[in-house]
């Protein structure tokens, strides 16, 4: 279980390599706010620590995760959009 | 639901692939965000969840998060790209932190990865907070704070986190204690990393900061056992690694260069000295009579643009050269601004098309046949002295070659250095003209100007 979890990660960290080298540098400011909102993928940790039963103090923890994880998604995805929209190419 | 999982795993893959293209960086944003939709719905499908919290808070940080995405100036885009991640740190941090509360008899394998995501997760946190006050200016200055025996006190608080994480680890049922130690330490360590970092070198920080983030995911896909967090914190760690290279790269420095030697400050202004004369200062009146009579322009922006929010300014004038018959491009070198592609997007909002743009290496060979040059609030960027003079700090360092335009144009407030503390021999060239004063009143100038006539 544990090799194939890091054998995961080994694969998915050359594939993000490899998907990165490419983007050209005028989009790099749009590529970092995007790929900050996938990092709130940790979200789903955050909704199951909310929501199992597990007492108040793990309850109030997740609750907290699950807030502060939105922001970073809702934000990311956002403010990515809002920046994309306005790349613009010259009219003919 | 590990269906869905593949789904979304699979979608944050194409989503970044088409970030590679303008044409298609719109849609790849929103199939990331769709698949980040799948892995929250398959979620909640899984039973066994009570959702009052989760609701709640979902509503709470949605609408923090979009009122601060719809609300915050394009200028400002660094720090909000910084306090973002930091927030994603800090939930990684609490999910490790909350599994460890309920499963304290946990494997050795997790509790390894739980120490991991609750350091990570804090050093991104505050980390990250810092460098937002910092560029928000909310701290005194965003200069490199230094002090003595600071690599001291980094040393101990690293190997006091390694401690607390080999006694953790041996013992996790009993020594709860310890990992809150251990979540302190990374705390303050976020903070001591980020002090002696100042300016110009926050790109190569928040690069690096949002790799930490992606890492933070990562191990907390490995407490939860979830193929899908690991798949995409290790997208977004390389994606961080990636850029914090080649912001490296662009400065011609070493990250450990950037992390620990507090460039920038009082060290860096001994050095490169010798650029002396009388630097000779034009009115935007008589530059414009110049900018009249070009036929190439080319505009390099520095984060002097963004602080004078005269993006709007440049692109007017862009225009009405244009309308003259010059041909205007805009020369962007990777690290101008304080994140990279921050000058992209400042241009982006003015509604300069991106064609128009060009990096580095492909405006150098052309610079020669360049009637004018304007630099606005760049300084490092374009000083000759990281080509030509071996005992500057910036030696190395790719530069625009503005030097070899036919006439220099320089917009400054000031004489004073740029970030690097250097001073620039540009400013004393025989082809440079400085045209001083707040960078958007005096395109504005130069724009009445045009239209006098």
């Amino acid at each position: 279980m544990i090799a194939i979890l890091i054998f995961i990660f080994v694969l998915a960290a050359f594939l993000g390599f490899e998907l990165i080298s490419k983007v050209p540098s005028q989009l790099h400011t749009p590529l970092m706010s995007g790929s900050n909102a996938i990092s709130g993928i940790t979200i789903v940790g955050a909704i199951v620590a909310a929501g199992v039963a597990g007492g108040e103090f793990a309850t109030a923890l997740g609750f907290l995760a699950v807030i502060f994880a939105t922001i970073n998604v809702v934000g990311g995805y956002l403010v990515t959009d809002r920046m994309l929209a306005m790349f613009k190419k010259k009219k003919k | 639901m590990e269906w869905l999982y593949i789904i979304a795993a699979s979608l944050f893959v194409i989503g970044l692939k088409m970030l590679s293209s303008p044409e298609t960086a719109r849609r790849g944003n929103v199939v990331s965000a769709v698949g980040m939709l799948l892995a929250i719905v398959a979620t909640l499908l899984k039973g066994g969840l009570s959702f009052t919290w989760i609701a709640v808070g979902f509503v709470i940080g949605s609408a923090i998060g979009a009122v601060s995405a719809y609300r915050v100036k394009m200028t400002a885009m660094p720090e909000m790209v910084a306090i973002f991640n930091g927030f994603g740190g800090l939930a990684s941090l609490l999910v490790g932190w909350d599994e460890y509360h309920m499963h304290r008899d946990a494997p050795t394998f997790t509790i390894v990865s739980i120490y991991l995501a609750v350091l990570i997760g804090g050093v991104t946190f505050t980390g990250s907070v810092l460098a937002f006050a910092k560029l928000a200016e909310l701290v005194v200055t965003g200069r490199p704070v230094m002090f003595r025996g600071q690599q001291i006190v980094n040393g101990v608080l690293l190997a006091a986190a390694v401690l607390f994480g080999i006694i953790f680890i041996i013992h996790p049922e009993s020594h709860y204690a310890v990992l809150i130690l251990g979540v302190v330490v990374s705390l303050i360590l976020g903070i001591f990393a980020v002090l002696p970092i100042g300016g110009a070198d926050m790109p190569v920080v928040i690069c690096l900061l949002n790799s930490y983030s992606g890492l933070a995911a990562t191990a907390a896909g490995f407490v939860l056992a979830n193929n899908m967090l690991i798949v995409a914190g290790s997208l977004v760690g390389a994606s961080g690694i990636v850029l914090t290279e080649i912001m490296c790269k662009a400065m011609n420095r070493s990250l450990a260069n950037v992390l620990f030697s507090g460039f920038g400050s009082a060290a860096g202004l001994a050095a490169g000295a010798g650029a002396n004369g009388e630097a000779k200062s034009l009115s935007p009146h008589d530059a414009y009579f110049a900018l009249e009579a070009a036929r190439s322009v080319v505009i390099v922006p520095g984060y002097g643009m963004a602080v004078a929010q005269a993006q709007h300014a440049v692109k007017q004038l862009g225009d009405l050269l244009e309308a003259n018959g010059t041909e205007v491009r805009y020369a962007i070198h990777p690290v101008a601004g304080r994140m990279p592609g921050h000058m992209n997007v400042l241009l982006a909002e003015a509604d300069v098309p991106y064609d128009q743009l060009v990096e580095m290496d492909a405006i150098n060979p052309m610079m020669p046949t360049v009637d004018v040059a304007l630099v606005i609030g760049a300084n490092d960027v374009v000083n000759p002295a990281a080509r030509e003079d071996k005992s500057s700090p910036i030696h190395g360092m790719p530069i625009i070659n503005v030097d070899h335009a036919q006439t220099v144009f320089v917009l400054k407030r000031s004489m004073a250095s740029g970030f690097a503390g250097v001073e620039n021999p540009l400013f004393f060239n025989e082809n440079t003209r400085m045209v001083f004063g707040d960078a958007k009143q005096t395109l504005q100038a130069m724009v009445n100007e045009f239209k006098a006539t």
